[in-house]
């Protein structure tokens, strides 16, 4: 199981992807919008999105668990 | 008459009888081939079974032809169990070049440091300072001999001496620590002195205090890995420098890295034959986004500028939104520091600031000029960096910058917002030229952000519907207001560059500013914000 974290405070801009999906390792899980940029977090390693625990527009700090994924 | 007293247990050299059964010679050669053998065989065995090299084939591994000269190789000779005091210490080539060297045998008593191990350190730091030649730190040691505390530990000749060595030799030659295995209490301050440590992943490490002894004193369960494992140093704590999976690949790094090193900080380093630019299909305009917001990535850009594969990058997985690492433009050696939109937007951090810090004064200590790439929407802001003190981080980062003498160039590759131009080598910090591309834009803030800052007021009481269209005709007049022509005009940079041409112009203006020869200020020396 991994836990895909917040690599800086920011906004939530765009869930890119919903759960049950597979996604492979560096694809992007969410975009955050911070300090004016848009920062793509993405997975460390491939598996399945078993949950997202944030919804768009939300606020995330450094470090929040963002998304669940399932090797 | 050799050796009645103190006889070693495994040589005789005189019978019972008390004639001779061995000549001078061959008594000679035994004794330098039972030190050569390092600690007993079960000793070893275990660093085999760990990955780990002897100290003697990890130095046939690093010399051009192996150790030229060695000191001290007899240290501690009338104990058989203390081969050359578990350290050898010598010269020897790297790339044609002579460099010192003091490696650990942690086959000696888990490399630990005795009285004699300590002397034959400081020994050959003091050559390297005599000579002005680089010193090499190769680190697998337990650290003090607790039974020879009184001697090593606490006087002028003590292991203290050994860091005031390294403080004193810091930026008149290189030093280079190769990590191979535990770096522990008062000696993991070798690895933190040198100019660049290399970490062994799974082998090496650096504690001031085991996770035995967190556990017994403050009462932390935490294993080594977790605590000062080379992974965690060299991502983490930023201690570590460049994460290796072997012991020949740290060995490959270190002969890589002293090849854009003059030997001392009296000498320019030394070209190579220059090699062309990679072949890609994307050129240089087509890899970056016209949306100033959307990410790139900054290797794709580098990698369009430099000579092909000459890239040694220094913290990679540190602070990645700052790439830093050392490169030929022409054959010549530059230092790179970049920022990586890829990663956290490329706005600085403390860390990132940190890095930038120690990276700057590397270059400027031995002439290495510097190229700044700026795509930076400033430094991070929010609760958790106030109160990580990133204002002092961040003059950290000025101070090297601004305080660096050799040739520095800017490259306004796109955004260069608020306190990060200035932090990457903006106009008012005496770079020998800024350059922009057309791509750049300079402000205090970015267009959304400047308009959101002056104009809040005002659109909150605009009706909902016309809250739009107000809100891009103040950002359009504000992108005309900070336009790069503008900015050429004002003579604010010194000159906008087609992105294909810019290696070029690089190369170029390296070559006449070679020339650079200024003092920064007179003074003993500045009060450093850390």
């Amino acid at each position: 199981m991994q836990e895909v974290k917040a690599m800086m405070a920011g906004n939530v801009w765009k869930i890119v992807v919903a759960v049950g999906d597979t996604v492979e390792e560096d694809q992007d899980i969410v975009i955050l919008e911070s300090m004016k940029m848009e920062i793509p977090i993405a997975a460390e390693e491939s598996g399945t999105v078993k949950e997202i625990k944030v919804a768009e527009g939300d606020f995330v700090n450094e470090g929040d668990v963002i998304a669940i994924i399932e090797a | 008459m050799p050796l009645k007293k103190n006889e070693p247990q495994i040589i005789r050299v005189i019978n019972e009888e008390g004639g001779f059964i061995m000549s001078y010679i061959e008594e000679l050669q035994k004794r330098i081939a039972h030190i050569e053998k390092g600690g007993h065989e079960k000793y070893h065995q275990k660093n085999e079974e760990k990955g780990k090299l002897f100290v003697r084939k990890r130095l046939e591994l690093l010399f051009d032809e192996g150790i030229d000269i060695e000191d001290a190789f007899f240290a501690n000779c009338m104990d058989d169990s203390l081969p050359s005091d578990g350290v050898v210490t010598g010269i020897g080539k790297i790339n044609g070049q002579d460099v010192c060297v003091m490696a650990n045998d942690s086959t000696v008593k888990a490399g630990s440091w005795g009285k004699r191990t300590v002397e034959k350190i400081l020994r050959i730091q003091e050559t390297a300072m005599t000579l002005e030649l680089p010193m090499l730190y190769l680190v697998d040691s337990a650290g003090a001999r607790i039974t020879d505390q009184i001697e090593m530990f606490p006087g002028r000749r003590g292991a203290g001496r050994i860091f005031h060595n390294q403080i004193k030799l810091s930026g008149r030659v290189p030093q280079i620590c190769l990590l191979f295995g535990p770096s522990a209490a008062g000696g993991a301050y070798i690895p933190a002195f040198c100019d660049i440590v290399v970490m062994v992943d799974g082998n090496a490490s650096m504690y001031l205090g085991s996770p035995r002894m967190a556990e017994k004193v403050i009462g932390e369960k935490v294993t080594l890995e977790e605590m000062g494992g080379a992974r965690m140093h060299c991502s983490v704590s930023g201690v570590g420098d460049v994460l290796v999976k072997t012991e020949p690949d740290a060995i490959d790094y270190a002969r890589k890295y002293l090849s854009y090193f003059p030997k001392n900080f009296r000498e320019k380093p030394q070209p190579m034959e220059p090699k062309d630019v990679m072949k890609f299909e994307k050129s240089i305009e087509e890899i970056i986004p016209e949306n100033q917001n959307a990410p790139f990535n900054m290797y794709d850009f580098i990698n369009r500028i430099i000579d092909a594969d000459t890239f040694c990058e220094i913290k990679k997985k540190f602070a990645p939104e700052l790439i830093t690492g050392l490169s030929r433009m022409n054959g010549k050696p530059v230092g790179i520091i970049a920022n990586q939109p890829k990663m956290k937007g490329g706005v600085l951090f403390p860390d990132s600031a940190d890095k930038a810090a120690k990276f700057i004064q590397l270059c400027d200590a031995f002439n290495i000029p510097l190229l700044f790439l700026m795509d930076v929407p400033g430094f991070m802001i929010g609760t958790k960096v106030e109160r990580a003190g990133i204002i002092r981080h961040g003059a950290k980062m000025l101070a090297a910058m601004s305080e660096a003498t050799v040739p520095k160039i800017s490259v306004i590759v796109r955004k260069a917002y608020g306190a990060g131009l200035y932090a990457m080598a903006g106009p008012a910090f005496e770079p020998d030229c800024c350059l922009a591309l057309p791509t750049a834009q300079i402000a205090v803030m970015g267009p959304e952000a400047a308009v959101n800052a002056v104009y809040a007021n005002k659109i909150a009481e605009l009706p909902e519907e016309d809250r739009a269209a107000f809100i891009k005709e103040k950002q359009d007049e504000y992108r005309d207001d900070i336009d790069i022509y503008r900015l050429a005009s004002e003579m604010v940079i010194d000159a906008i560059i087609e992105p294909n041409k810019l290696r070029e112009e690089l190369i170029q203006r390296y070559r006449i500013y070679d020339a650079k020869n200024v003092v920064f200020t007179e003074r003993k020396h500045g009060v450093y914000p850390v």
